[in-house]
């Protein structure tokens, strides 16, 4: 009897190691054979693989329904627009030839010849209807719908209010793509190269809707195509051999890993499993920055890194409390020791890379305040003094959760500690409920960042209209609304630029929101790997990346 | 057939238990602040709408729970908020398997050293070998997991490429993350197993089968280890089950395809339908091992009674 | 009735009142937890592993004040340095002292890890004890309950917790414990099961005991040992679970600072060789551990009655 009980235990540990023995590596045998079996094809040369990792799970890779550069990453190279961006930022021919438009709100789209799917069928303008209809359609519930809100219509029949046949968007014919807009878009081409605007292969989504689920029944029209995706694991592309520009394709395959953590990342790079590392730990960046390494490259980002001051809560709704907070903040020490990520100090908000009528915009706007603590406390006192208050009462940081924000709110909340005597607590929360708060006005001061839609100014000059959904400091200025007003219904270059500075100039006057940094893209690349560019609002794109696998080795 | 009646008591019990569970996750999870559609992108009341009604979250509460009750016992939970391709139960189906062989090897090698390391402990009480155990011991409870795997990734893996860094492609692969999984509960168990080897080393019928004249090995082997177990089994079906439905921790930094992950992202996206088909597996596994103690329990000590069969 | 005798009240002396005294032991009455001390102080190691944890309770009060820094204030210009004659530890990522740091974490962790562990011991054996001892249904309930309580995800509860009553210490201590106490009810639970069935206790009970006697006298000194073996467990992993809520996010506000935040926060700096800033609170939780681990073995042997000699 007593043996027994000890050979149960033996039982559950033998068992356990069975269970384990079991295969839990997914489809690795399928995979290998597949390898071989190509390898047969192509005799001559070794196949040229990249290998570099994806921060996430894509929770889809479908052009109507993605969001997040965890799904745009792989679709910029799966797939492509109307247009597209040469590494130098210039709009050039896509699936269509560049139009042009008088008014900027019709555009008229001639889709090229030869332009093939992933699996032999024809891309048509029929395509590109389909799949923007489906990203707005109430059903659908996408999440960057208002991507495609420029279309005439487009809002209405998002909100249920309009009919599907009002969108500005019609196939003439097989080759012909007609877009209405709703109002004179200047920055209208930049957009058909996003990747909302993707077309969908209609004949594709209507025999199967789940077409985009699985590798096996996905279909694109990009450079790559994908031919294996292990959920949450691992995603691979290979080169599309329908791709009208193959000739430029040098890469045969690409391997995504999913990797969240940016140390393990890094610790991968490091060991030779992967290629690109993008992107990198904090702590690593400042290193790699300083020690000059080859492998090292550091892009400009459309984006801006802030602090949102609540505007209706007292005193923050004085002008003078709010520059004199944002005067006493050392922005160097921040990103030459804290962010360290080659980030630029940010002194007005639209981000540099975006061309003005002449040169670069931010460039042409430079620096709108100067740090001064002296002159932050002298500003602090006079404004606690018009809010009849003699001290300013302690207030809280709120940011949502990652060590990078962290670390500059600690950095943030010292200087004030020290340059202006205030008491200031911080306070992380998750995501999702910084953002609720935000919304409901439950904070004094929170961390932010914007990420330009388009390359142009009026993504980010917008967020402080009167009534932007995203104007979370409520900050209302019927001058800055106006002039935001007077330039979104111009195609004049000059009127519209000469607004939008204006405008930045008021807004930096009343500093509703402190500027902390404009981004940047720091990565590594190994020197093995030549090609990879960084447009400015974009991933590093591999498109025209090369790989010398004998150096490689 | 006692026992018989016992399961089947039990086997109730455990339904009971588990919809309470999920019933008061339900209350909680809707009970936390966090809108999982929030965003910092521009988001028209319509398009909000459109996604509240896409997951039946535009219906009032109770409704929510009635189809949810009916999504747990139809074992179908949906499609995930985060995730347009993968629906909860492909989430579970493709991660479990590997959590599962992720916390099984974990456990092996936490069963099986923490046991051997607790009983030469026991054995050599208060000489070198006991010491050695308990600082291995001490230093596997000390020592953070994700400090852990980090500095085994740094020297194991990328120092001395003895195994690779990450990801969960062959039986390499898993070997860093099993040892750094295994960590905690072994010197868990090493600790509990020394303490109770101890406790049954000075009792009666030990020491009287030592005066009876058996072999230190057989007196051992035959009584004392066997009843040594017993504050070991209690806690091991707690320990399995946080290991086996995955660490969290260890899944992130390794970039392992497991639940462990689901469980904690869901939770900070609120991504509701993933949250209560993850408890709903969870608070599974858990009461079905608790269970399978309870039973093992019973039949090593034969001196508990059996509750609530006699009703 | 001859040879009269004649009785006169001195023949009446009072009897000296000693007859109590002769029935007294001639070994003074040594309490239980007299007996437990004594033996305490005769196991070596179970004394430094006190000597051990009061000096680390001293340095947590007295610590942070002991070179001229706070845990608060950066200078960039000092960040990363190794330890030094100015900075004993070393300076973090912020150029803040981390002799400062790690005994205000020290201060912050150890009341974390004492109250968790106190809570969750309350808790456990109140709970464990009364369902064992109740047995039939109310066990089966009260079992079925702690289940129930055990199976919701944790970190919902924690978030709720958070998210309701702001990040801060006491939020963590409410985090730690209300799972934390489960498996010690569970253990405590199991040990009187198994006690009530031995003979001594059947005795007891056979011989008209009283519950809380058979308590007092036999159940709680047997099942002392695994409890408070569990109990110096119990400390490491609220330390730890605090490490890891820190890993989460969900820890101890900065710039306050815990040995788990220190940790967490250290992570990254591996990556570039910075070795001391992980190593210095890794070791000092270690040293914790070592310390309540052969202070509960000490305990264990002291409290085991069948030592008593």
């Amino acid at each position: 009897m007593k043996r027994n009980k000890f050979s149960f235990f033996a039982l559950v540990i033998g068992l356990m190691v069975v269970i384990s023995g079991c295969n839990s590596f997914g489809e690795t045998e399928k995979t290998s054979t597949k390898d071989s079996g190509k390898s047969d094809g192509k005799k001559e040369a070794v196949e040229k693989v990249l290998n570099l990792n994806n921060s996430s799970e894509p929770g889809s890779l479908h052009p109507g329904t993605a969001e997040g550069t965890h799904d745009s990453w792989i679709l910029e190279h799966a797939f492509e627009g109307l247009t597209k961006k040469t590494p130098e930022g210039e709009i050039v021919d896509g699936m269509a030839s560049v139009p042009t438009s008088e008014d900027g709100i019709n555009w008229i789209f001639k889709i090229k010849e030869g332009m093939k799917w992933s699996n032999g069928d024809p891309v048509t303008a029929h395509d590109f209807e389909f799949a923007w209809k489906y990203a707005l359609a109430p059903e659908t519930a996408s999440e960057y719908a208002y991507q495609l809100f420029y279309l005439e219509g487009a809002e209405a029949y998002n909100a249920g209010t309009g009919t599907v046949d009002q969108v500005g968007v019609k196939a003439k014919d097989d080759t012909t793509l007609e877009v209405k807009l709703a109002q004179a878009t200047p920055y209208f081409l930049d957009l058909t190269s996003f990747y909302t605007y993707y077309p969908v292969n209609k004949k594709v989504q209507e025999e199967n809707p789940k077409w985009f689920t699985e590798a096996t029944s996905y279909v694109s029209n990009g450079p790559f195509k994908l031919t294996e995706w292990k959920h949450k694991e691992s995603v691979k592309l290979e080169k599309n051999e329908n791709y009208y520009d193959k000739d430029k394709i040098n890469l045969d395959v690409v391997n995504f890993v999913i990797l969240e953590d940016e140390n393990t990342a890094w610790q991968m790079y490091q060991s030779g499993e992967l290629d690109l590392a993008y992107p990198l730990p904090q702590d690593v960046q400042g290193q790699l920055a300083q020690s000059n390494n080859k492998e090292f490259h550091n892009g400009p980002d459309l984006a801006v890194y802030y602090y949102n001051l609540n505007n209706d809560v007292k005193p923050f709704n004085n002008i003078k409390v709010r520059k004199a907070l944002s005067l006493a903040i050392d922005r160097k020490t921040i990103t030459e020791n804290v962010a360290q990520g080659g980030q630029q100090s940010a002194y007005s908000v639209v981000p540099p890379g975006i061309p003005d009528v002449n040169g670069d915009y931010q460039e042409n706007t430079g620096n709108l305040f100067t740090e001064d603590v002296e002159e932050a406390k002298k500003l602090l006192a006079e404004g606690l003094a018009e809010e009849g208050m003699d001290k300013l009462p302690e207030f809280s940081i709120l940011y949502n959760t990652l060590a990078g924000h962290q670390k500059i709110a600690e950095a943030v909340q010292e200087m004030w500690r020290k340059n202006l005597g205030v008491t200031v607590t911080l306070e992380n929360t998750e995501f999702q409920v910084k953002l609720d708060r935000e919304k409901a006005g439950k904070y004094q001061v929170s961390r932010a960042g914007w990420v330009g839609d388009y390359v142009d100014p009026m993504t980010f000059m917008d967020l402080w209209t009167s009534d932007n959904s995203h104007n979370d400091a409520n900050w209302k200025n019927a001058e800055y609304d106006q002039l935001i007003k007077e330039a979104k219904q111009t195609m004049d270059q000059q009127v519209r630029m000469d607004n939008m500075h204006k405008a930045e100039k008021l807004l930096m006057a009343e500093m509703p929101i402190i500027p902390i940094y404009f981004y940047t893209k720091p990565h590594m690349v190994k020197e093995y790997v030549t090609g990879v560019y960084t447009p400015i609002n974009r991933y590093p794109q591999f498109i025209y990346a090369d790989v010398d696998m004998d150096a490689k080795e | 057939m006692i026992m018989i009646r016992y399961i089947l008591h039990r086997f109730m019990w455990a339904i009971i238990t588990l919809w309470a569970t999920i019933t008061i996750t339900f209350i909680i999870m809707h009970s936390i602040p966090g809108d999982p559609f929030a965003k910092e992108g521009t988001m028209t009341e319509s398009m909000y709408e459109n996604l509240q009604r896409y997951y039946n979250l535009d219906k009032p509460k109770i409704v929510q729970y009635v189809i949810y009750l009916k999504q747990v016992a139809l074992l179908d939970f949906g499609p995930s908020i985060k995730s347009k391709t993968l629906t909860v139960n492909d989430y579970i189906e493709k991660g479990f398997p590997v959590s599962f062989h992720l916390g099984a090897q974990a456990m092996i090698i936490a069963i099986f050293f923490g046991l051997i390391l607790g009983v030469i402990a026991s054995l050599y009480r208060n000489r070198w070998p006991d010491y050695t155990s308990m600082i291995i011991a001490i230093i596997g409870i000390s020592v953070p997991s994700f400090v852990l795997a980090t500095l085994l990734i740094n020297f194991l893996a990328v120092k001395w490429s003895f195994f690779p860094v990450a990801t969960w492609k062959s039986w390499s692969h898993t070997v860093l993350p099993s040892i750094a999984l295994a960590m905690m509960p072994l010197a868990y168990i090493a600790r509990l197993m020394r303490t109770s080897m101890i406790e049954v080393l000075n009792q009666d019928y030990i020491l009287t089968a030592k005066a009876k004249g058996l072999r230190k090995n057989a007196v051992i082997i035959k009584h004392a280890i066997r009843n040594a177990l017993m504050p070991v089994v209690t806690v091991l079906g707690i320990l399995t089950a946080n290991v086996v439905t995955g660490s969290f921790v260890i899944e992130h930094i390794f970039g392992i395809p497991g639940i462990g992950e689901m469980f904690v992202k869901g939770i900070m996206n609120r991504d509701y339908p993933v949250i209560l088909g993850s408890t709903v597996f969870y608070s599974a596994i858990l009461i079905f091992l608790i269970f399978i103690v309870d039973v093992v329990y019973t039949w090593i000590d034969p001196r508990i009674k059996v509750t609530g069969a006699s009703k | 009735m001859a040879g009269k005798i004649d009785v006169t009240e001195e023949m009446f002396a009072p009897a000296e009142n000693n007859f109590l005294e002769a029935e007294k032991i001639s070994r003074p009455t040594i309490s239980y937890w007299n007996d437990v001390w004594r033996r305490l102080r005769a196991n070596k190691l179970a004394m430094i592993g006190l000597v051990l944890i009061i000096l680390l309770c001293l340095m947590a009060i007295f610590g942070p004040y002991m070179n001229g820094f706070t845990y608060y204030e950066q200078d960039f210009t000092k960040k990363n340095l190794e330890p030094n004659a100015e900075h004993w530890f070393g300076t973090d990522a912020s150029g803040r002292d981390l002799f400062t740091r790690a005994w205000y974490g020290a201060r912050i962790s150890l009341f974390i890890g004492l109250m968790a562990a106190l809570i969750d011991f309350v808790l456990g054996v109140v709970y464990g004890g009364i369902s064992a001892i109740s047995g039939g249904r109310t066990d089966n309930v009260m079992m079925r309950i702690a289940e129930v309580i055990y199976s919701i995800p944790y970190l919902l509860m924690v978030i709720l917790i958070m998210v309701v009553l702001r990040p801060g210490i006491f939020p963590i201590i409410i985090a730690m414990t209300i799972t934390g106490w489960i498996p010690m009810a569970r253990l405590v639970r199991g040990q009187v099961l198994q006690l009530k069935e031995n003979e001594y206790v059947q005795a007891s009970k056979a011989a008209g005991a009283k519950l809380s006697w058979t308590l007092r006298k036999h159940l709680i000194p047997n099942s002392m040992g695994p409890i408070l073996v569990n109990v110096t467990l119990t400390i490491p992993t609220a330390i730890f679970a605090e490490a890891t809520l820190s890993f989460l996010g969900l820890g101890i506000q900065p710039p306050q600072a815990s040995w788990g935040s220190l940790t967490s926060d250290a992570l990254g700096s591996i990556l570039i060789g910075n070795f001391y800033q992980l190593a210095i609170p890794a070791f000092l939780i270690s040293l914790t551990m070592f310390a309540f681990n052969v202070l509960g073995d000490g305990l264990q042997d002291a409290l085991d009655p069948k030592l008593r000699e």
